[in-house]
């Protein structure tokens, strides 16, 4: 608790807000002592006098100094703010804890009669009950602390709603504490530090409050006075003597914001978080990719893709592979490989700070590291398409999904809106979505999961796909769904020989969808391996490992399923050597010092290990 | 295979109907219960002034004979739940009363009074608006990422401060300022077109740094989400991701605090009015209750308190249709 409140002197607006308010107090404790005969002292001689010697802001209509009266009102005007907040926060909670201490049935009539009176703003409930309670300072102490209680009354009943499901609530519950015992002693103490946040906030906004009121002629009465009081009679001088309406304003708002930041910055260091972990420097040079001329039926091509991030971290470190037409290509590895970002930035979807570098980022033969026009943005519009991992999250909840299909061919196509939603029902069904026309009138949440990634999918189909990244494109969903899904991508890609790039953390899955396997490691590609033959082709161990994680139906069911020991490497502190060095099984001192190249063989197999060639388990 | 799915799909437009009828539903059962808490929290203000309003209102020095007529010409002498069932009746056929000072009906007081209030809280909801849309959701793009530390801090730390000051002391210090240092608008009344513009402007710098505000941490957080990834995978161009995808997200958020802003601008007409010397409700429930003329009183509440549940109808109104999801929650 104590280090909480240090955190707030702490920062800069803490310090600030608490010089502020300190100030503000004292000055409502000291003024009247010091201005107060000066304030009173009426001079008929110098009546509505502008700014002198003698008086620094001037005089009001009975001759007294207008510095030393607004001096003077900060004592009543904080006292009137305070004492109207501590009648609101304690009306609040009573009304608050009612539910409790009245039990159900009363309690929701409170709730009832809470909400409907914070639906009304809180000076329309002032007004209200100052008509009751009277003109006068009394009457507007009372009104005020009353218009500010349903707020509190639904803070508190927010905040006892969440305490009073904690397990030592129930736990003295069942041990037989009766009601009142049970706020005093076990709830109160647990809501407190958010209500002392608000309730300073709110004394910021009823020192305001009050200052309308009294402005209005509501509040404090003659012959007494506070800056809403001074305000109210120096605006009708305004054009004569403007400092009489501007001293007593800026008071109040420079009194308002000292309660107002204070409350702020207590919630803040009351919310605060522990400091970011320092981010460690990472140098290493790239390892040099190996250069190779993509076909003429390349549909992407990638050489040396790097993606980074300030810090600085570069979580893909020269990526590069190509994809031909029709082809199915996999990307496999764990988590914060660094696969995804790959997908992202061949589609250009990398932002800002994330950074994108390349040697060669060719689709369809455009060079996509450089333009940004229309033309390019039409290309991979139509030619590329995206389905991403969370369908329920990837479609825009307040439009329509026809629309959201339309806009594709609106944008890239020039089609009109009828058009547009024609071809967009046409996709869909062509995804197979039943009675697609009153579907594509349907909102994203009218979808079931699977359906929703189908016509993710019908979306990329807008226009005429030469590559579908698919990243994840079945993890968020059901097993049975999985399967559709997946058969989906497999006809498009016969049907019209799109390409896909398959990205999965599950290696089951790609194999049998792709005809190339890339396993990532670390930002890195390691191995690149035909799909059909992984267990027998597999060279590196990680990859092998990967397999063995795997399993099928030649699996010792009796023995327990082998699991990669060690984590995954962390993208902030990648060692010299090869990042599984730590843990491989077959590392040795070269791998430690020395990252490994990725080596093509004669048949386009690539792996990059030092000791591709030894089994795990055999001696070297 | 078509014909089961053909046969579903009335079944299911009848049941997506039904989403919205329960909604209406719900939202005009809970308005009526809000009208009548109103209308009788407004009955009971009158009778829990403490003393004899009468008297009050007549004065001390008022001769006895008069206060026993006025309370009988006010019904004041007949049983409460009597009082009751008139003043609802009355209510019903727009009789509501007439004023104890100037004699004149009440209606016409507030037929007289309420457009120039409703002028002052429109045009301060659409200026509101019209700045903290775009603002919020220009600040948001321009500081997305950790972008623009500078910027952002002075937005952040300006639309605080803005949003704290109350909006009669706006109002005054515009008044210094436009009125009488710079002699550009006019410094109250009700006239020309321009004296329109301290007052609508007055009643709008809060509300609109507020709300710019909340648009930008709203818009922030849209665009973090998967579906404007999906935006730009389309390669939409930049104005219809924001606009078309990010915005109608941001905005469901916003709305329900900008209603919030919207009655609290309704009730900041009120001081403003004050200022400006408007003559509109805020100016007559003022005079109105320091002259006790309760029978005002009581009707320009009224109409506040009606204005504000209007304003809340709507603001869910507008949020069920920009985000349907929100029919189905529970409100």
């Amino acid at each position: 608790m104590r280090s909480r409140w240090g955190s707030v002197l702490r920062t800069p607006v803490g310090v600030s807000a608490a010089a502020l308010l300190a100030a503000v107090l004292l000055l409502a404790v000291l003024a009247p002592l010091v201005w107060s005969a000066e304030a009173d002292a009426i001079d008929t001689g110098s009546i509505l006098r502008g700014s002198s010697a003698e008086h620094s802001m001037g005089t009001d209509n009975l001759g007294r100094d207008i510095f030393a009266r607004v001096m003077v009102a900060t004592r009543l005007s904080v006292v009137l703010a305070l004492v109207a907040t501590s009648i609101g926060v304690l009306a609040g909670l009573v009304l608050g804890t009612a539910p409790l201490v009245l039990g159900a049935r009363a309690g929701r009539i409170v709730t009832a009669a809470v909400n409907i009176a914070v639906a009304f703003p809180g000076l329309l409930l002032a007004l209200f009950f100052a008509v009751i309670f009277g003109v006068g300072a009394t009457g507007a102490l009372l009104a005020i602390g009353f218009a500010i209680a349903p707020g509190f009354a639904r803070l508190t009943q927010t905040l006892v709603a969440r305490v009073a499901g904690l397990d030592f609530v129930a736990a003295a519950r069942l041990a037989g504490v009766g009601r009142a015992r049970l706020i005093v002693r076990h709830i109160l103490p647990n809501i407190g530090e958010p209500l002392m946040v608000n309730a300073t906030i709110a004394a910021g906004n009823t020192l305001l409050a009050f200052a309308g009121l009294s402005f209005l002629g509501l509040g404090v009465q003659p012959p007494a006075y506070d800056w809403g009081r001074l305000l109210g009679d120096g605006l009708g001088g305004i054009y004569i003597h403007p400092a009489a309406a501007l001293a007593p304003g800026v008071a109040v708002v420079v009194a308002g914001l000292a309660f107002n930041l204070f409350g702020e910055a207590m919630a803040k260091g009351i919310g605060r978080q522990t400091a970011a972990v320092p981010v460690r420097r990472w140098r290493r040079p790239a390892a040099t990719p190996v250069q190779r001329v993509p076909g003429p039926d390349a549909v992407l091509a990638v050489e040396g893709l790097r993606v980074s991030f300030p810090g600085p971290v570069t979580p893909v470190r020269g990526v590069g592979f190509t994809v031909r037409r029709g082809e199915a290509v996999g990307i496999v590895g764990e988590s914060g490989s660094g696969k995804t970002l790959t997908a992202l930035a061949i589609a250009r979807l990398i932002e800002e700070p994330g950074e994108v570098s390349a040697d060669r980022l060719q689709f369809l033969g455009k060079d996509l590291r450089i333009g940004s026009g229309p033309a390019l943005r039409r290309l991979l519009g139509t030619s590329l398409a995206m389905v991403f991992q969370d369908p329920t999250t990837s479609f825009n909840p307040t439009r329509r999904m026809g629309r959201q299909l339309a806009e594709v061919a609106e944008v890239h196509q020039g089609l009109g809106r009828r058009p547009a939603l024609a071809r967009a029902v046409d996709r869909l069904r062509a995804v197979r979505i039943p009675a697609a026309e009153r579907r594509a009138r349907q909102f994203p949440h009218e979808f079931s999961g699977g359906m929703r990634q189908r016509a993710m999918i019908g979306m990329g189909l807008m226009g005429t796909p030469a590559l579908i990244v698919a990243d994840e494109p079945t993890t968020a969903l059901d097993v049975t769904v999985q399967k559709q899904v997946l058969r989906l991508l497999e006809r498009i890609r016969a049907d019209d020989s799109v390409a896909i790039l398959l990205i999965s953390h599950d290696i089951a899955v790609v194999r049998e969808v792709c005809d190339r396997v890339l396993v990532m490691y670390a930002g890195r590609i390691v191995e690149e391996l035909p799909a059909a033959d992984m267990h027998r082709l597999a060279r590196h161990p990680y990859t092998r490992a990967l397999l063995a994680a795997v399993p099928d139906m030649t699996t010792d069911r009796d023995r327990p399923l082998a699991a990669i020991p060690g984590r995954p490497a962390d993208p902030t502190r990648l060692p010299v050597g090869c990042a599984f060095a730590p843990r491989c099984p077959l590392a040795d001192e070269q791998c430690v010092r020395e990252d490994p190249p990725l080596v093509a063989d004669v048949l386009g197999h690539r792996v990059a290990c030092w000791h591709a060639d030894l089994v795990v388990g055999e001696p070297r | 295979m078509a014909s089961p799915t053909a046969a579903m799909a009335p079944t299911l437009e009848r049941f997506a109907d039904n989403v919205w009828l329960r909604f209406g539903l719900r939202r005009l059962g809970r308005l009526l219960v809000s009208v009548w808490v109103l209308l009788t929290a407004a009955f009971l203000m009158i009778h829990l002034i403490p003393g004899d309003p009468v008297r009050a209102a007549l004065g001390i020095a008022a001769p006895p004979e008069l206060v026993a007529a006025r309370r009988e010409a006010l019904g004041l002498n007949d049983p409460l739940w009597l009082q009751y069932v008139h003043y609802l009746r009355d209510l019903f056929t727009g009789d509501l009363g007439v004023s104890t000072i100037t004699g004149l009906p009440v209606a016409q007081v507030i037929g007289d009074r309420l457009p120039a209030t409703v002028e002052l809280a429109l045009g301060g909801f659409g200026l509101a608006v019209a700045i903290a849309v775009p603002l919020g959701l220009g600040m948001a793009v321009l500081t997305r990422g950790g972008r623009r530390r500078q910027a952002e801090l002075a937005f952040t730390s300006s639309s605080v401060l803005l949003a704290a000051v109350p909006e009669f002391l706006v109002a005054v210090g515009l008044v210094y300022v436009f009125s009488v240092a710079l002699g550009w608008a006019p410094v109250a009344g009700r006239s020309s077109p321009d004296s329109y513009i301290l007052p609508i402007v007055a009643l709008a710098v809060g509300p609109a740094a507020a709300l710019a505000r909340i648009v930008r941490v709203e818009t922030l957080s849209v665009l973090q989400a998967d579906f404007i990834r999906t935006a730009r995978a389309k390669r939409l161009p930049d104005r219809l991701v924001y606009a078309r995808h990010a915005l109608p997200n941001a905005l469901t958020a916003t709305i329900t605090i900008g209603g919030l802003l919207l009655s609290g601008l309704v009730a900041g007409t009120v001081l403003v009015e004050n200022v400006f010397a408007w003559p509109g409700l805020g100016s007559t429930i003022v005079q109105s209750i320091l002259a006790k003329d309760y029978p005002v009183v009581q009707a320009v509440v009224l109409v506040y308190g009606l204005g504000v549940l209007v304003v809340n109808l709507a603001v869910d109104v507008t949020l069920a249709l920009l985000d349907p999801r929100s029919t189905i929650r529970e409100s």
